[in-house]
């Protein structure tokens, strides 16, 4: 049992920062997940924890303890990549065993062990098996057992489900959600995936630019995104600007009334909807809230129909039925469900000037 | 790892190599039986040239095989008067203390170029290519200057360090290739497990790279073995190497000896072929560097 405390935790290579004074205190047994495009320093964190990468400032504590100065190998923060996963040269029981014959476990112990936790991930009888004969998904779970047989400290897993089609996804996240929560192990991931992040983490931090953006549950970034970017990283490019007075915001398409949970400053303020909550508002629909819009275009998508729309100069897009007909150029009017109407905070802008001035 | 379908699929798994003992087609047939057939006629039948003549007394134009037989060359060859044994010990103790050299030398630095990205690497990897472009002779009149002055000259260690030139290009990005095929993130997990820098590297890192080094480590040898300018101009003549020995045959009329010694000289590098031809077919990584020639 171990909780994981990052303390002002930065890192620099030369000139540029690939981690910025991140805080964060994950508790012990919880599942965290570090999500974020390449590049925006979720690796270098989890390196960090590892003790693989040395911080440039800042801490690394579990259980209220400074670990920065224990070495990896005595640190008890099992690393398991997504590629090159098992050791070419042996087998699986010896793969499996090796951490327990570092710590100096004797033979037959080790043994007991590696057939008990190789049973917990649904491997029996492989042991003799070498690497490349294994399949991929078989293969991550040997990579699982490995690090879950010495009982580490903390888990950190590198993008655990890619390369694994759905199906196989759904399989492994139930065995490593299951094996996690009864071995009450603190596990950490990173992945760019935000599918991946939702499916598997109890918490998702998000990262850009080596800055923790938002951090909460996962359903917060689908109906409470901090900011303008952060609601584009989980596919909602639903913009509406507008002046916010109480509980209206006055807009290009008339005043929208929020939900009394929604909380900002008044003034000017950037309203949105998630895709699959705009509703196509026909004779029967409330009257508030209801906007015109010009299809711009129609996506069959199978289950749904995708249509992208201008509503007062912004382009949004609405997850309409797959029966759905339109045309490009029709005229046509969404209702904004108050319940799911949100305000993100605008830093498009600040993140052009970023890249502007970098 | 390729998109994974199902855990039950034992096919799923990968090939890594082509194998040639597999059901082939048509086309792979003929590509093979080519291969054979270049083989036998630019490698096997010299030898079997060289056999003939090294046992020949007399064999004179039109005679398709000599018209007397002897062994004469060959007690020669055995004679200290030949020093072809010296010759032979020499060139041994050399080609294995290069290779010695070049694994402690060229290891750390293929490591470092294989899997690290640092300012200046292009401009390294272009020097470390140098002693193929430019000509030994060249490289080694200046080095002889200076090993005067450090008294390395006609020393065994020496003429090693001058065959390291050649050598540590073909060593290095075999290596290299080798280090980069195999990445860093093996190394880490086994950190992460327990495993300190020296346990790392006994238990995962050499048996990972030790197929590749074996080949590297024949290549210096035979580079070794092969050099004749460089043993001359350092050693002086009086360090005395196989082609040393062998050389001024090669111009003379006694050809039996000539082959007889060739044979003597050759005979390492078919034990080596023969011993990494395996090695070669498994790892197609160890072969990967040559791209870059």
């Amino acid at each position: 049992m171990t909780d994981v405390s990052l303390q002002q935790l930065s890192r620099r290579f030369g000139d540029n920062v690939a981690v910025r004074e991140l805080n964060l205190d994950i508790a012990s047994g919880e599942m965290v997940a570090f999500l974020g495009p390449s590049g925006c320093g979720k690796t270098t964190t989890l390196r960090m924890i590892t003790g693989l990468l040395q911080p440039s400032s800042g801490d690394v504590l579990f259980n209220g303890k400074s670990v920065v100065d224990i070495p990896t190998e005595r640190r008890g923060a099992v690393m398991v990549f997504q590629k090159h996963l098992l050791f070419p040269t042996m087998n699986v029981a010896q793969n499996v065993g090796f951490g327990l014959k570092m710590a100096g476990v004797d033979k037959k112990e080790i043994n007991r062990r590696v057939t008990e936790i190789l049973e917990l991930v649904e491997l029996p009888e492989l042991e003799t098996r070498k690497a490349h004969e294994l399949s991929g998904g078989q293969q991550q779970r040997v990579a699982l057992a490995r690090a879950l047989v010495v009982k580490p400290q903390v888990l950190l897993l590198d993008e655990p489900l890619a390369n694994l089609d759905a199906n196989l996804r759904i399989t492994m996240r139930q065995l490593i959600r299951d094996i996690q929560s009864e071995m009450g192990i603190t596990a950490i991931f990173v992945t760019h995936d935000q599918e991946e992040a939702v499916m598997l983490a109890d918490r998702v931090a998000l990262m850009f630019d080596g800055v923790l953006q938002q951090v909460g549950e996962p359903d917060a970034f689908y109906q409470r995104p901090r900011t303008t970017r952060v609601a584009q990283f989980f596919r909602n490019s639903n913009l509406l600007p507008g002046v916010k007075t109480g509980t209206m915001v006055e807009t290009e398409v008339g005043p929208i009334e929020l939900d009394d949970h929604v909380s900002a400053d008044d003034g000017p303020v950037v309203l949105t909807v998630r895709p699959e909550e705009v509703r196509i508002a026909d004779s029967s629909s409330a009257a508030t809230n209801v906007v015109p819009a010009v299809i711009k275009s129609v996506i069959y998508m199978g289950t749904h129909t995708q249509l992208i729309a201008d509503i007062g100069g912004s382009s949004w897009s609405v997850q309409a039925p797959a029966t759905m007909t339109s045309e490009e150029g029709a005229r046509i009017e969404f209702q904004l469900p108050k319940k799911h109407l949100w305000i993100v905070e605008d830093d498009s802008v600040s993140a052009a000037e970023e890249v502007a001035a970098s | 790892m390729t998109t994974d379908t199902k855990p039950s699929e034992a096919e799923a798994t990968p090939q890594p190599y082509v194998d040639l003992t597999d059901k082939d087609s048509a086309g792979t047939r003929w590509v093979r039986r080519i291969a054979v057939t270049s083989i036998v006629v630019f490698i096997g039948l010299p030898m079997v040239t060289l056999i003939v003549w090294s046992f020949a007394f007399r064999w004179n134009f039109p005679n398709m095989l000599p018209t007397e037989w002897g062994g004469k060359a060959w007690a020669y060859v055995a004679d200290d008067s030949s020093r072809v044994f010296e010759g032979l010990w020499n060139s041994t103790k050399l080609a294995f203390l290069v290779t010695l050299m070049a694994i402690i030398v060229g290891l750390p630095a293929s490591r470092a170029l294989g899997q690290h990205e640092f300012r200046g690497k292009s401009t390294i990897e272009w020097l470390l290519m140098m002693p193929i472009i430019v000509p030994a002779l060249v490289a080694t009149m200046g080095i002889h200057q200076i090993f005067i002055r450090l008294r390395l000259t006609e020393t065994l260690f020496g003429v090693a360090l001058v065959h390291l030139i050649p050598a540590i290009p073909y060593f290095v990005l075999v290596m290299a290739s080798v280090f980069a095929n195999y990445g860093t993130a093996l190394e880490e997990t086994a950190r992460t497990l327990g495993a300190n820098k020296i346990r790392v590297f006994r238990y995962v890192t050499f048996p990972a790279i030790s197929s590749g080094l074996l080949v590297a480590s024949m290549f210096t040898f035979l580079i070794s073995w092969g050099q004749y300018v460089t043993t001359l101009l350092i050693g002086g003549g009086s360090f005395v190497t196989l082609p040393l020995v062998l050389f001024p045959f090669l111009s003379g009329a006694n050809h039996a000896n000539a082959a007889a010694i060739s044979l003597v000289f050759v005979a390492p590098a078919v034990i080596v072929l023969i011993m990494t031809s395996r090695q070669l077919g498994r790892d197609s990584s160890v072969m990967g560097g040559f791209g870059k020639i």
